[in-house]
């Protein structure tokens, strides 16, 4: 029995991934529409037990996801010898252009995300939720930038998994 | 209108940008 590296890898690669996207359309379909709701029921109990218990737990799992999804397929693609020839979409490569064309577009677009996570929704939720100081201006400046940047990536999100599913199993149409 | 305004917007557009990229990467590929 020889032990696969490359399928555990790919595991949980699928295992994060599903983590971080489950969590994006959980902040997207579900916590940002019930925080409005809760905001406009003048006589509701609000939103703070949200903002104080739930959103920073999902947001510890939602970035940490982030990270683990991106270096286990990294690792994927290098370990395959594939990682220059899918950031480079496979224009440079003598065979398997369809696949590296395929993985290198999701790829590129779950890099996208990362950084997105990282540097635009990571760091204005901080400051959004009362982790870091801000005052009332730049929170609201903040909690702008991090409702686009979540919202592109789950526009993203689509053509990523789309890609994803492709590279082996071939594109829709 | 920015699509990413509602969540149907911002669906719609990711749908419409994976039929795009279907014909990017296969141009790519030479597919």
């Amino acid at each position: 029995m020889d032990f696969n590296f490359l399928s555990l890898d790919r595991w949980l690669h699928i295992v994060a991934g599903v983590t971080w996207i489950g969590l994006l359309y959980y902040f997207n379909f579900v916590q940002a529409p019930a925080l409005a709701a809760a905001t406009a029921d003048k006589g509701g109990p609000g939103g703070a037990g949200i903002t104080k218990y739930v959103a920073p737990r999902a947001l510890l799992w939602f970035r940490m996801s982030a990270a683990v999804t991106w270096l286990t397929g990294a690792l994927y693609l290098a370990k395959n010898g594939h990682l220059h020839g899918a950031f480079t979409l496979g224009l440079m490569a003598e065979s398997g252009q369809l696949y590296l064309a395929t993985i290198g577009v999701g790829a590129w677009l779950g890099t996208i995300m990362l950084f997105n996570v990282w540097v635009l929704i990571w760091p204005n939720q901080k400051k959004v939720l009362g982790l870091t100081p801000a005052t009332d201006e730049q929170k609201a400046k903040a909690r702008r930038t991090a409702f686009l940047a979540s919202r592109t990536n789950t526009l993203l999100s689509i053509p990523m998994l789309m890609c994803m599913g492709s590279a082996f199993h071939g594109l829709p149409f | 209108m920015n699509p990413l305004e509602s969540i149907t917007g911002t669906i719609s557009a990711g749908f419409v940008l994976a039929i795009v990229l279907v014909f990017v990467i296969k141009a790519i590929a030479g597919a």
